[in-house]
């Protein structure tokens, strides 16, 4: 499943991020593959806001189709 | 005294003295650490190679040098590139942290420690953790990171003379274990520790510098840096309450477009009321009006005239129409000073209250249309202060192509403050209908402008990955300390250039010039725009001051579609003379001419429909002209959308086979 897909106050795990430059950059905003995140916001054919604890991050609607997560229960 | 070479900043650093870096996250409160340390001596110099400044000062016979909020070192852009090679070149860090936001800043911090250079932390804003219901044991941090840890609250001056002398107790942390053997082989190689790890990291600058190529490593470390960063976290925070604060609610309900859109709208009308009406009408019509061309220009044109007649050719260049005595010192400082200021403050309040970034988010779905995304939103908004500003402002954009779009939808359709002013004023005479109009062909033009500058440029445009800090009362002190420094920063940029716009428009004034160029504009006014010969006296005016432009209409008597027509012209006509020279500056002299004869192209393109239609259809001109061109645009993003998919569709068939 890809991030775009994902619904409000869903908890996913990122799986796979392409973008190698986002990717490092997602591990320094604590969102990089492997970690698990809530959606806490999704914005109408727009970004989705992920929250790790008190952190929360803004990933814009073309990012979100290209990364994979997998839901956790 | 000796010179920081290897930064290739000129900083005077005394003998035995050492180079003390400040570095954090964006946002965390630096400056007012760097202003506690420095005083008021503080030197500003453009880092090399860079469009960035840095600051630095002396404390005692320590050099202090601020860097650019990062999230982390590399050469990912240019403000990670320079806090990198400064950091590298320190003596002590002094890393400022937001105690708010430990998860996100540690990254930072525990990637400064593996330089292995001396680090001292500050951990700021400690009263706004407690508010939130966050307990942090400074003790057990301090002892996990390896280093001293200081709680401040900054802008209460708390913690400030205590993180003095704890510069001296700085020390090099607590290496991730993992990294460390890999560290040690490296520096068989390389001499610093620091540039060791770059190289691991894969640095690529760092590398070629030792003629070493860049390591594979780099996301391995990260995520080893993130597990030791989060396991610090769990073991230094509790959590006392975790409730949503209203805080917390209000930062939600400014990202859902339901309440989202009404919030911005009120923040941008407020804008509006401050800016364009307090600012622009008042403060202006002081400063400009009263002040420097009531007392100064006379006082300067008596002075001058003393030495030399006013119509001889220095006379004209120096006090002239548009006299770099008069004429630039009167734009400059009495009417684009307040319109800078006033921008500033309330785009530094929207930072500091981390509404910015919410904004960004909410928007970002129309600017993606146009091939932006949602940080384009700051010059978006400055561009109605001062186009010249606003096309500096595009350097935080992610890409090239961005820039490119931006700059052009800047220079075309976004009208400045100052010629909001006079715009605004001839049109409040035309009556609502021909208002709506105006806002209606303009917006349009930026649509479909946009729409096809998107498909046309190759290249992807970057997509949004921000951070939302969480939201708080914006501090006085940050707000006017950031105003004051970026207003003093435009000033300096944008002065000489405008004293370059002056004199080059004197120079053709005097060479007669500008009149053979309004003579050869009178065919296209008449005959395409409808309007009198005299008119292209306006649009020449309008090269030079946009503001002059309009206000060259308000001399001739013009029927209301008329008018209209005009000030749609002159609307999207070339920006002033300032921000053509600083397009070039930006873009060089191979894209600069194309985006300034674009926008004369457009501009009359446009202008002229709007008069033709209105002859073809003298009884129904308005609604003539809002229904053309609101069937344009749908048609062109529609036509557009179509093209894009069957392009996806045929690079999809290429991909399978």
């Amino acid at each position: 499943m890809k991030l775009s897909q994902v619904k409000k106050g869903q908890v996913v795990k990122i799986a796979r991020i392409p973008n190698e430059q986002v990717r490092s950059q997602a591990i320094r905003f604590g969102i990089g593959e492997g970690s698990i995140v809530i959606c806490e916001e999704i914005i109408p054919a727009g970004p989705v806001i992920l929250r790790k604890n008190r952190q929360e991050i803004a990933v814009g609607r073309g990012l979100a189709e290209e990364i994979t997560i997998q839901a956790v229960s | 005294m000796a010179h920081c070479h290897e930064l290739g900043l000129k900083i005077d650093i005394p003998e035995n003295g050492r180079k003390i870096v400040l570095a954090g996250n964006p946002n965390v409160g630096k400056s007012v650490f760097f202003n506690a340390l420095t005083g008021l001596y503080v030197d500003v110099s453009n880092y090399p190679g860079t469009t960035l400044e840095i600051s630095h000062g002396r404390y005692g016979k320590d050099a202090v040098i601020d860097t650019p909020g990062v999230y982390g070192i590399s050469s990912f852009n240019d403000e990670e590139r320079i806090a990198r090679d400064v950091i590298l070149a320190a003596d002590v860090v002094v890393n400022v942290v937001d105690a708010v936001h430990l998860e996100r800043d540690l990254f930072l911090t525990q990637q400064i420690i593996d330089t292995g250079v001396p680090v001292v932390m500050a951990l700021n804003m400690v009263d706004e953790a407690a508010r939130q219901g966050m307990e942090i044991d400074v003790k057990l941090l301090s002892e996990l990171l390896g280093i001293p840890v200081v709680p401040t609250i900054a802008v209460q001056k708390e913690g400030l003379e205590e993180l003095k002398k704890a510069i001296d107790r700085a020390k090099p942390g607590n290496i991730s274990p993992e990294l460390q053997s890999r560290l040690t082989r490296m520096a068989t190689r390389v001499a610093s520790q620091g540039e060791a790890l770059l190289i691991l990291e894969g640095d690529p600058v760092v590398a070629e510098r030792h003629g070493l190529k860049p390591g594979p490593h780099r996301e391995e470390i990260y995520l080893a840096r993130r597990e030791r960063v989060n396991y610090i976290v769990s073991k230094v925070i509790r959590e006392i309450s975790q409730g949503a604060t209203f805080s917390t609610r209000l930062g939600r309900w400014m990202l859902r477009p339901v309440t989202g859109v009404p919030i911005l709208a009120v923040t941008l009308y407020l804008m509006y009321k401050i800016i364009g009406v307090f600012v622009a009408g008042g403060v202006v019509g002081f400063t400009e009006e009263t002040l420097m061309q009531g007392y100064y220009e006379p006082a300067i044109r008596g002075l001058v005239t003393k030495f030399m007649a006013e119509d001889s050719t220095l006379g004209q260049i120096l006090i002239g129409e548009f006299g770099l005595l008069t004429m630039t010192v009167t734009y400059v400082l009495g009417l684009l000073l307040p319109l800078v200021v006033g921008f500033y403050l309330i785009l530094s309040t929207l930072e500091d209250s981390g509404y910015l970034p919410r904004i960004a988010a909410l928007v970002d779905r129309v600017l993606t249309a146009v091939g932006l995304n949602g940080r384009a939103v700051i010059p978006m908004i400055l561009g109605f202060g001062c186009v010249t500003l606003a096309t500096i402002v595009t350097r935080l954009l992610g890409s090239e192509r961005e820039r490119r779009i931006a700059i052009f939808l800047l220079a075309l359709a976004i009208p400045c403050s100052a010629q909001l002013g006079v715009i605004a004023g001839m049109l409040a005479g035309l009556g609502a209908p021909y208002i709506a109009l105006y806002v209606l062909v303009i917006f349009t033009v930026l649509v479909i402008v946009g729409t096809l500058l998107n498909y046309v440029l190759p290249g992807k445009s970057s997509d949004l990955l921000i951070d939302l800090p969480p939201l708080r009362l914006p501090r006085i002190n940050n707000v006017l300390k950031k105003t004051g420094t970026k207003s003093f920063q435009f000033l300096q940029e944008a002065t000489p250039i405008f004293a370059l716009g002056a004199l080059l428009i004197s120079t053709l004034q005097v060479t007669g010039i500008l009149e053979i160029l309004q003579n050869l504009l009178a065919p296209l006014t008449v005959g395409w725009l409808n309007l009198p010969k005299e008119s292209a006296t306006a649009f020449i005016m309008g090269i030079v001051r946009r503001d002059f432009g309009a206000a060259g209409l308000t001399e001739l008597s013009l029927d209301p579609m008329q008018t209209l027509v005009a000030l749609i012209t002159i609307t999207l006509f070339v920006p002033c003379i300032a921000a053509m020279l600083v397009l070039f500056k930006e873009r060089g002299k191979q894209e600069a001419p194309f985006i300034w004869i674009g926008s004369w192209i457009v501009a009359f393109l446009v202008g002229g429909t709007v008069a033709q239609l209105a002859k073809t259809y003298p009884n129904h001109a308005v609604t003539a002209v809002a229904l053309s061109f609101t069937v344009l645009t749908v048609l062109t993003v529609l036509v557009i959308k179509n093209l894009k998919t069957r392009l996806a569709l045929k690079a999809n068939m290429a991909k399978e086979g």
